[in-house]
């Protein structure tokens, strides 16, 4: 009981952040609609991406759209939560310049909570329906044989790959106190790693399996679980029962990014401010 | 007529070298764009397998090219919307611009097409180059798809140019124009055919590209350097991108005339 009360009055700083955050978007009433509704149209432009290559085909990699639609669901909804809430960590090196990071030094809290908890988009809601959506749709339209273990596995699929994502943007941001002005780079996992884990990964040849598949374990994120929920073989060096090693995915990803953020802050001298 | 020309060739070299400094970002952008080419090629690819080794005219040599050109020109075509000339609307600083003795709008996109031409050498060549060594590629064996190639891909630079300074342009009266922006940012993309070329679209979101100044940007030139489309058709698409400049040049032209009417700068 007692350290359930003193962990609520640790936290507290950050909620009152966070709450702060939550009502100034709310405030402007016009430029957040405008926000939602530019961030539901990307989220749509998203699908339709994959939606117009079937326009020509009927299946890709062995599956049709409507199984695709649950690989895009899954991908989707746990990219944009991640984005939505660590999301802004990709953009460190502006953090640096306007010296925000170095404030973030003088308090007594640690820096990587604080740069998380420092910001939250709400307008990213709007990418996290469209995914909800698709997902929906796929499990609706898909032969699933639902029971306990199914359950467990989606459950397990949406926590991973959330988890996975938000590594991604956390290890990129250990990865910007190098790299700075050259920080596009970290788009090759964060958004690629994105792309890619919107893609039937059977289509994948052995070099992206090995940087895609494992090292940034975005088949994990999506096509495994779904390939698991459906039934299906999977893909060549990726059977399809990986789709319950999701969490232990989830944590490799964390490993990596930690060890990058703390590689990074070490590096970090300042922004000479 | 030739000091005019001269000011803008100056600062369209001035945009040029400004860029030049940027060598890390540069890098950066590289190997972005060079992952997202490898994931396109795999799933395009598969399409291609898919529809029994092609789709609408595209074979695996021809996706292939598609790909990694319009991944090299991602650095010097504008699909993100940003321009300084917003920033400048923004703060004030525009009106400084105006008490220049060099056309506004001429002045803008001028050092825009610089910094775009530059970034062919570091972001586009390179990506081109690691596609044709490590997927490889087909294109055209004689030199007029290259020479017409040239011509369509500077004017895809300008179209994009001016399409956002017209929205830089618009600041005049809306003042923040990021909704704006990332609108921009949302459809150009799928519109020029950056994800999926546009004739794999159906019909009529095929129409609805076309009526857009967005394929103008990539996907014409894309095709007129590979001769995906003959000769005849390949000088259609250089027509439609000039008519498309002339339409958008001449609308930012006028939008800069009544905005300067409208602006109000605040503070002194």
């Amino acid at each position: 009981m007692v350290e359930v009360l003193d962990l609520r009055t640790r936290l507290r700083p950050y909620r009152a952040v966070l709450a702060s955050r939550v009502r100034s978007q709310r405030s402007y009433r016009a430029g957040f609609a405008l926000d939602l509704l530019s961030s539901l149209l990307i989220g749509l432009i998203e699908l339709a991406e994959i939606w117009v290559l079937f326009h020509s085909v009927v299946e890709i990699g062995g599956l049709h759209f409507t199984q695709m639609l649950l690989v895009f669901g899954l991908a989707e909804l746990c990219y944009s939560l991640a984005d939505l809430s660590v999301g802004h960590c990709d953009t460190l090196p502006s953090y640096v310049r306007a010296g925000t990071l170095d404030v973030f030094y003088l308090r007594p809290q640690p820096l990587l909570l604080q740069l998380i908890t420092s910001d939250i988009s709400l307008r990213r809601l709007a990418r996290v329906a469209v995914g909800l959506a698709a997902l929906v749709t796929g499990l609706v339209l898909n032969d699933i044989a639902w029971n306990v273990s199914a359950v467990v596995l989606l459950a397990l699929a949406v926590l991973s790959g959330y988890a996975m994502f938000a590594a991604m943007f956390v290890g990129a941001a250990g990865m910007q106190f190098f790299l700075l002005d050259g920080a596009e780079a970290t788009n090759a996992f964060v958004y690629g790693g994105r792309y890619a884990a919107t893609q039937p990964a059977s289509v994948w040849g052995r070099p992206i399996v090995v940087v895609f598949g494992f090292f940034f374990p975005m088949a994990f994120t999506a096509f495994l679980p779904a390939m698991a929920l459906l039934d299906l073989p999977g893909a060549e060096w990726m059977p399809s029962w990986l789709g319950w090693c999701a969490p232990l995915a989830a944590v490799w990803a964390w490993i990596v990014a930690l060890l990058t953020w703390r590689w990074g802050v070490r590096h970090y001298q300042g922004g000479g401010g | 007529m030739r000091a005019t020309t001269r000011v803008y060739w100056r600062l369209l070299v001035a945009g040029f070298r400004r860029q030049s400094r940027y060598r890390l970002a540069a890098l950066g952008g590289l190997v972005a764009n060079s992952t997202f080419g490898l994931l396109k090629v795999v799933i395009l690819f598969a399409t291609v397998r898919a529809g029994g080794g092609a789709v609408e005219g595209y074979d695996v040599g021809l996706m292939s090219a598609y790909v990694w050109i319009s991944q090299g020109l991602l650095g010097s075509v504008n699909l993100s919307g940003r321009s300084e000339m917003a920033e400048r609307v923004k703060s004030g600083d525009v009106a400084v611009d105006f008490l220049r003795p060099v056309d506004v709008q001429g002045a803008a996109i001028a050092t825009e097409v610089g910094r775009s031409l530059f970034n062919l050498l570091p972001r586009g060549l390179p990506a081109v180059l690691i596609g044709a060594l490590v997927v490889g590629m087909a294109m055209p064996t004689h030199p007029a798809p290259y020479l017409l190639g040239a011509v369509s891909l500077l004017l895809g630079i300008v179209v994009a140019g001016a399409t956002v300074y017209l929205i830089a342009a618009l600041g005049f009266w809306l003042v923040d124009t990021r909704g704006l922006q990332i609108f921009y940012l949302a459809v150009s993309g799928f519109l020029a055919g950056l994800f999926v070329p546009i004739p794999l679209f159906p019909a009529w979101l095929e129409a609805l590209a076309h009526a857009t100044p967005f394929p103008a940007m990539l996907q014409y030139p894309v095709d007129v350097i590979t001769a995906r489309v003959d000769l005849a058709a390949s000088l259609g698409l250089v027509g439609a991108q000039l008519a498309w400049l002339l339409v958008i040049g001449g609308l930012g032209q006028l939008l800069t005339r009544a905005g300067r009417r409208h602006l109000e700068v605040q503070g002194g």
